[in-house]
């Protein structure tokens, strides 16, 4: 599943943040192998990011997810220096996040890396259109420039008409929209989301994850999103990583995480996730018994079990599960009903 | 009758709860202890009064000492290169930057003064505080008091430019650097807590007397509100907007000024008006190092006991802070982003343009014919006040004079210095611990040793009952206000206003009811340390859970058992705290106290700056009364460590 580091957009290797003083004497000791609470009680010290490796690859929607106190936002700061990691290695477009110069990292931040914050953190003093262009501003473009930008992103985020606003004026969802449209401004390669719609209604929430993936299929930016929603993990996520006590669990399609679990703990995480929406036929399809009829509807592997089930319900035959034009296997109605029942699973447990 | 169970009654109620433990051990009941103790004590007074005592010497050698000091201090101001080189430019460039205010605000006239001001204040909060800076500064003239109040003007803006030329850029910076901060925090502990005339005396000796002096002094007293407050409000800018910013790439100059002082702006417009408050209060201060403006009027007033002289002078000074408080809290609360609108500039500038237009016409200065002379009818009603009203006040004067005053200061004066060292000792270790009383301890003996052994004593004798009325009142205006939402409601407006108003203001009656005396001194300390007393055990009271409350009224507690077995016990460091307060800013007062009769240490402190040859008491008595301060603190710091005194009034 993994690419090369080489085409990744992101490449974090071995990633450490530990808060408090003598961060570096506890990683170099045997005392971060701890659990947090016992960590905190030997040296007073929180290990927030606990050896933490991933790739993002260009274009990808990533999602890390994890529980609050898990360490996920510590780990996006981390991406860029917000939060100076203690140890390991970040690379974006290949460049050496860790060792570059405070004028670098500037560069970095203002041209190929944006984020957006939980709380928005708009600036209060300056309309929306100067809050979208503030990133322009900083890097000394034109105010004519910067404003006809800020334009063009304010439409695209559907803000038209509210250029001159102030952020307290607009609902929160629209000020989210700002947030967005800001780190839009400045044609960043990478933007990072930390908790971006946690604080809205839900749904707001909904229509901002809509707007997100409408987004990243429009600008087609890589993008590393923070949340505690599974749902929002799984709706936008084309990889996820699950965070527990600031390591990674195990990083994963949405299928990979329902269908194999790594541990008890992300089995426990997505046990309440419908498996038919989340499953493919791939999944769940069999060998053909000797003897069964192979005249039946014919989907392709990639399918969600939810959207076999009018073909099942159509037709008695079993479904032909293809993939590029080979058979893969077939599924019955037989199957798709032990599916749902969740007996496939017992059985398994059983074996 | 012993020193002990006098002076700090309202602290053995608070150490109660502390003593019980330790005096229960000996198998005696508690206040067995304390009578044995008191019988002692008591016992040693009859054996050795009136031996061992320190009468007062105006001529003893530490103040003569101190006098040549000065003397010599003089004679090198123009040879020594700390003078050549450090100070005397110091002094130099504060008198250029007041010459220059008083350049200006003479140069305007007063129609050119009236119209500028109101259309600054216009641009500041609109035409109604426009309105009320017209009124205000047109008042000054109509008081008579025009050239007075324009030179105090022009201290006060000397002084505010530039504590806030220094202490805004140092407050961003303290904001900024948890290191900067950790460094000027005592610094400003220290400024805050020494009482202003402390280093009246110090600044006397390095920057001379005069404007330059006074507006160092005031100086000293406004800097501390204007960087903490600028620290504060740059501390706590939204972290969300600055992370923003600084994902985005800003240096951190780009995040200060496009982020970080436009959200502060407000608050650091709060710091502002706060040290011009502070500078207001130091103008009558600042007159004993002879500062000029209306500090004059009022000392003037005050040691002649003529409130004819002051009350106008007073007035013009509270419409000074009114005027200039609208205008800068104005400022404060307009939102980040607010802007003066076209027809707000065009307003303010036809208001300053009329007024500069109607300079050269109207004469220069404010005409005769449209004042109003307050002194004489005031004066006559005072005296009216005076002798209708002698008997009640006789009365009230003499009771507190002959039951309390005069004992205890019979008490302290006649008492052998060691004696009334180890009772004090033996309190303050039985209160507060064994540092604590040492401290104690030490700043009585270095009393002694400065020569003002008797004058302390006198001084402790009007500060402990003061403090005491003070209590008694405290406790029970902040109980009732706790106890009654209605009356807290009515008491608080009150208190506020008590609370912004500058001290003297209180002489005022006080010096109309009782004349020239001690009592008036009282009177004027206690008017200006209940309200944050009262204040304090009332938010004590308030701040004990609702929960518990309603557990003891569910439990059927009469509202008296409440504030007894409940209120009272779990607001105890509130009242500790409130005790402390008093006692610190009742202390604050002696030296004003001094201006009017109450003799002591108060007395020689202003005689010291207004006679030349007492300089050196004047001096060692500021000193002594520091010390007597910090002793008071400490007997009263009360059990469980406690942080030491809060600053004063900061909001």
């Amino acid at each position: 599943m993994r690419d090369s580091p080489d085409s990744a957009a992101i490449t974090v290797e071995g990633l450490w943040k530990i808060f408090g003083a003598g961060a570096h004497r506890v990683l170099g000791g045997d005392d971060r192998h701890l659990d947090p609470a016992a960590l905190r009680e030997r040296t007073g010290c929180t290990a927030a990011v606990r050896d933490v490796s991933f790739d993002v690859r260009p274009g990808e929607v990533f999602v890390v997810m994890g529980l609050s106190g898990s360490g996920k936002s510590t780990l996006v700061r981390c991406l860029t220096r917000l939060v100076e990691p203690t140890a390991g290695e970040i690379r974006i477009g290949g460049e050496d996040i860790a060792r570059a110069s405070p004028a670098r990292l500037r560069e970095i931040r203002r041209h190929r890396v944006s984020m957006v914050f939980q709380h928005f953190g708009l600036l209060p003093h300056r309309r929306v259109v100067d809050n979208v262009a503030y990133g322009l501003e900083i890097q000394g473009v034109g105010r004519a420039a910067r404003h006809a930008r800020a334009a063009e992103i304010l439409s695209l985020v559907g803000l038209d008409g509210h250029a001159g606003a102030y952020p307290d004026q607009l609902s929160g969802g629209m000020q989210q929209r700002v947030g967005l449209a800001r780190a839009l401004a400045v044609d960043p390669q990478v933007m990072l989301f930390d908790e971006p719609f946690s604080a809205l209604d839900p749904l707001i929430r909904r229509d901002m994850q809509a707007e997100v993936v409408r987004l990243h299929r429009e600008v087609g930016k890589t993008m590393v999103f923070i949340t505690h929603d599974l749902s929002e993990a799984l709706k936008l996520g084309e990889r996820i990583a699950i965070m527990r006590d600031g390591s990674i669990v195990q990083v994963g399609t949405a299928e990979e995480l329902v269908g194999s679990p790594a541990d008890d703990y992300v089995a426990d995480f997505v046990r309440d996730v419908p498996r038919s929406h989340v499953l493919t036929l791939r999944r769940i399809s069999r060998e053909p018994e000797p003897g069964e009829p192979l005249d039946g509807p014919e989907l392709p592997a990639a399918t969600l079990v939810k959207d076999a089930l009018e073909a099942a319900s159509v037709s008695s035959r079993p479904i032909r599960v293809v993939d590029g034009g080979t058979l893969v296997g077939v599924v019955d109605r037989v199957d798709l009903l032990a599916f749902l029942s969740g007996r496939d699973l017992t059985e398994r447990a059983g074996a | 009758m012993t020193t002990q169970q006098r002076l700090p009654a309202p602290v053995e109620v608070t150490a109660a709860g502390t003593a019980e433990g330790a005096a229960s051990r000996g198998g005696l009941p508690r206040w067995a202890w304390y009578a044995g103790a008191a019988a002692l004590l008591a016992a040693a007074y009859a054996v050795f009064r009136g031996t061992g005592t320190l009468p007062h010497d105006k001529e003893a050698p530490q103040f003569l000492a101190v006098t040549e000091l000065r003397e010599w201090i003089d004679d090198q101001r123009d040879l020594n290169p700390v003078f050549l080189y450090f100070l005397n430019y110091v002094r130099l460039y504060v008198a250029e930057v007041h010459g220059l205010f008083q350049t200006v605000l003479n140069a305007l006239g007063w129609p050119g003064l009236v119209g500028v001001m109101g259309g600054m204040a216009w641009l500041a909060g609109g035409w109604r505080v426009a309105l009320l800076a017209v009124a205000g500064v047109g008042s000054f003239g109509v008081l008579g008091l025009w050239e007075s109040s324009v030179e105090t003007l022009a201290l006060v803006g000397a002084s505010v430019l530039l504590s806030l030329a220094i202490g805004v850029p140092l407050g961003v910076w303290a904001g900024l650097s948890r290191r900067v901060r950790g460094l000027v925090t005592p610094v400003l502990d220290v400024m805050q807590i020494m009482p202003t005339f402390a280093y009246l005396a110090p600044l006397v000796l390095f920057f001379h007397i005069g404007a330059p002096a006074g507006a160092i002094a005031t100086m000293i007293y406004s800097i501390p509100p204007a960087i903490r407050i600028t620290s504060l409000a740059i501390q706590e800018v939204s972290p969300a907007a600055v992370e923003a910013s600084a994902s985005l790439g800003a240096t951190p100059a780009q995040t200060l000024f496009k982020v970080r002082l436009p959200l502060a702006r407000p608050r650091i417009a709060l710091a502002a008006n706060q040290t011009v408050m502070m500078a207001l209060s130091m103008v009558v201060i600042a007159n004993l190092i002879s500062a000029p403006g209306l500090g004059g009027d009022i000392i003037r007033g005050l040691s002649r006991a003529q409130v004819g002289l002051m009350l106008p002078a007073g007035v013009a000074i509270v419409v000074t802070a009114v005027v200039l408080d609208r205008m800068l809290s104005a400022l404060a609360r307009r939102g980040p982003r607010s802007r003066a609108g076209r027809l707000d500039l065009a307003a303010a500038g036809a208001l300053a343009a009329a007024g500069l237009a109607l300079t050269p016409v109207l004469p220069a200065t404010w005409p005769q014919e449209w004042t109003v002379n307050l002194a004489a009818p005031v004066n006559e009603a005072v005296h009216w006040v005076e002798s209708t009203w002698y008997g009640a006040t006789t009365f009230v004067k003499d009771l507190t004079s002959h039951a309390l005053l005069n004992p205890l200061e019979g008490l302290l004066t006649t008492a052998p210095w060691w004696l009334v060292a180890l009772a004090v000792l033996a309190l303050a270790w039985r209160v507060s611990g064994a540092r604590p009383a040492l401290t104690a301890l030490g700043c009585l003996l270095a009393i002694a040793l400065l020569g003002l052994w008797e004058h302390a004593m006198q001084t402790m004798t009007t500060v402990a009952v003061a403090v005491l009325v003070t209590l008694v009142l405290g406790l029970l205006l902040g109980v009732a206000a706790a106890r009654s939402p209605r009356y807290s409601a009515l008491q608080r407006p009150l208190l506020d206003a008590a609370q912004t108003m500058p001290a003297f203001v209180y002489l005022l009656p006080a010096l109309a009811l009782f004349g020239s005396t001690r009592f008036t001194a009282i009177f004027a300390s206690v008017v200006y340390a209940v309200p944050p007393v009262a204040r304090l055990v009332e938010d004590g009271i308030r701040a004990v859970p609702a929960p518990v409350v309603e557990a003891a009224l569910s439990a059927g507690s009469t509202p008296g058992q409440l504030l007894w077995k409940v209120q009272l016990p779990m607001a105890r460091r509130a009242i500790l705290l409130a005790a402390n307060q008093g006692i610190v800013m009742t202390l604050a007062m002696v030296v004003v106290g001094g201006l009017v009769g109450a003799g002591a240490l108060g007395y020689d402190v202003v005689v010291g700056f207004s006679q030349r040859a007492d300089f050196g008491m004047g001096f060692v008595a500021g000193v002594a009364t520091v010390l007597l301060g910090v002793m008071l603190d400490r007997i009263t710091q009360g059990a469980d460590g406690r942080p030491s005194p809060r600053r004063r009034k900061l909001t």
